[in-house]
């Protein structure tokens, strides 16, 4: 019973972790029609940086602040010089996103090294909840909460304020967005770059649950494609709903098949690409 | 003019292949030996890219699925090199016809996605299946197969090296011929337009997903070439970089020209071991090389010297 309710709660936690990086990829692609592989890169990238910012500051929220804010500047240098050359070129910008993705993965190895760090979470979440007879580590629940918190934020951003209708719109029809006068470069440029921040707060938030190690990137990676497969692009709903089952799939097969986890993930995979190809909630880009 | 040309420097660079077995030294012909195991793999990628336009973020899949079979079968059961081979080169022909039906049920960008994915799925268990796989330590001491041909033994670099170079041909004389067929021809239709294809009367379906196995069948020769050569294989086979080394020497030879990925294979090779003998910084200059590629060189060298001939100005009139 335990054992089932810890599980139950790692999944969704872990869940919440993709979310936010899925939800960063399913807005960029979207919009931009690209598929961004270095988004995993972002996400390593913000937790090395998060890890910096703790050990100076012992500030945990600053870290996540400075480490979504650096890859959203990373994000936005990217998209502004690199990829907006090949604007309606999807492919040479996929092309891109992928040497970033290597360039971003060896500066990484570089810069910080292939040991693996645990970020210190803050300390008044370093004790664990009993709940009867179980008990359970605060953080992960603190997770929950604030991968609920960011859902309903984004769900309000886009539903409910201009800027939201707009990328809502450039979703829908790209061309009549730049026809009813609207900075479409600029938009691309801020979205990007808003996709990159949310990757970087999952990186910051994943440290103390999963740490930063090499090939994190990839890892996370796959995960978030696997999701978006799953849920559907361009939907925020997709990317929660793909993201909660991925997450709940992925810890039990980790937790009962050791061995053979990926066909845990392979599995929901195959079928949705089987019976329903654009994802849960997705629509066809 | 220019088709003649090609066939100039084509065959310079088979009789220079052919010399060059019993003149180079042994690290030298080694080298060559990969450039023709990538050459296979990415000329294999360019039925896919090149010709019907599918761009596939995972080939690496059907070459590690050969190079693993044939590791594993024949390290445990037999080692018979026609039943080895047969065994990989069906791995990775299965392997494709069962990732082909799931990712052909995309397009765009789900489908770069399920191919990445799909090929990441098979990389996580090699990873950690140890029992079966080696896990990320792999599978060493892998034999070269006797061929049951006297004198000729494959376990000598030279010897290696021209049975590379058979295959290499084939394979490139196969895919030339698919190419220039109207099955080939309907890729490249598909490639410039799917919707047209299909208001034509093609079942395009069936096209791509053809292409898409067969494809998968050239990768599983390399992959067997692959494994055989190393006498190893371990994860890396299946991995993003590899499908990413592939899909660039596609890009860097030029997308569609089959030649082209030879010369991209040789490229990288090439500059893969320059740069491990200076750095450790591979991943960096891959990247780097993908970005700059892009930027400069969209067409790739052979694309790029097309064009270059290409513009040319006439002095008279065309007739």
């Amino acid at each position: 019973m335990a054992f089932w309710f810890e599980q139950t709660l790692n999944g969704i936690s872990y869940g919440m972790l993709l979310f936010l990086l899925a939800a960063g990829l399913s807005l960029i692609t979207g919009l931009m029609g690209i598929v961004n592989l270095a988004q995993g890169s972002f996400y390593l990238v913000a937790a090395y940086v998060g890890l910096a910012v703790i050990n100076r500051t012992q500030n945990f929220f600053l870290a996540i602040i400075i480490g979504a804010a650096v890859v959203a500047v990373l994000g936005a240098i990217m998209q502004r010089f690199f990829l907006h050359r090949f604007y309606k070129n999807d492919l040479a910008q996929v092309l891109m996103t992928f040497g970033f993705l290597f360039v971003f993965q060896d500066l990484s190895l570089l810069i910080w090294g292939g040991s693996p760090y645990l970020l210190p979470a803050p300390t008044f979440l370093e004790q664990s909840v009993r709940f009867g007879d179980i008990i359970y580590p605060s953080y992960r629940l603190f997770l929950i909460l604030m991968g609920l918190i960011v859902a309903g934020a984004l769900w309000w951003f886009q539903e409910r304020t201009k800027i939201g209708a707009i990328i809502r719109a450039g979703v829908d029809d790209e061309e009549m967005l730049r026809g009813l006068g609207v900075n479409v470069p600029l938009l691309f440029t801020a979205v990007f770059a808003l996709g990159a921040a949310l990757a970087g707060m999952s990186g910051v938030l994943g440290g103390p649950f999963i740490g930063v190690f090499p090939g994190a990137d990839l890892q996370v990676l796959l995960l978030g494609f696997v999701v978006l497969i799953v849920g559907g692009l361009g939907s925020l709903r997709g990317a929660f709903v793909g993201a909660l089952v991925v997450g709940l799939l992925d810890n039990f097969g980790k937790a009962l098949f050791p061995e053979l986890a990926l066909f845990t993930i392979f599995a929901p995979m195959a079928l949705i690409l089987a019976i329903r190809p654009t994802g849960l909630f997705g629509r066809a880009l | 003019m220019k088709r003649g040309f090609i066939w100039v420097v084509g065959a310079l660079v088979l009789v220079a292949l052919l010399a060059a077995g019993p003149i180079l030294s042994k690290y030298q012909t080694g080298l060559l030996t990969q450039v023709l195991i990538f050459g296979i793999f990415a000329m294999s990628l360019d039925l896919l890219v090149g010709y019907t336009g599918l761009q596939s973020l995972g080939h690496a899949a059907y070459f590690g699925m050969s190079a693993y079979t044939i590791g594993i079968v024949s390290k445990r059961l037999t080692d018979n090199f026609w039943l080895d081979s047969a065994a990989g080169l069906i791995a990775a022909i299965v392997t494709a016809a069962i990732f082909g039906v799931l990712a052909l049920r995309t397009s765009g960008a789900y489908f770069l996605m399920a191919t990445m994915a799909l090929a990441q799925v098979l990389w996580g268990i090699a990873y950690r299946w140890r029992s079966v796989t080696g896990g990320d330590d792999g599978l060493p001491g892998i034999s070269r197969p006797d061929l049951g041909l006297s004198n000729f033994s494959l376990w000598d670099t030279t010897n290696f090296y021209y049975f590379s170079l058979a295959l290499m041909l084939l394979t490139l004389g196969a895919l030339n011929v698919i190419v220039r067929s109207p099955f080939g021809y309907a890729l490249q239709g598909i490639r410039e337009s799917e919707s047209r294809m299909r208001s034509l009367g093609y079942n395009t379906w069936w096209y791509k997903y053809a292409a898409f196995v067969l494809a998968g069948a050239f990768a599983g020769v390399a992959g067997l070439l692959f494994v055989y050569y190393n006498s190893f294989v371990d994860p890396t086979e299946l991995s993003v970089v590899l499908s990413a080394e592939a899909l660039l020497m596609v890009i860097l030879g030029g997308p569609g020209t089959l030649f082209g990925p030879l010369l991209g294979a040789g490229a990288i090779v090439f500059l893969r071991n320059i740069v491990s003998g200076l750095t450790d910084r591979w991943l960096l200059i891959l990247g780097s090389v993908y970005i700059l590629v892009v930027l400069f060189a969209p067409r790739g060298i052979v694309g790029e010297v097309q064009s270059w001939m290409n513009r040319r100005p006439r002095a008279t009139p065309e007739g």
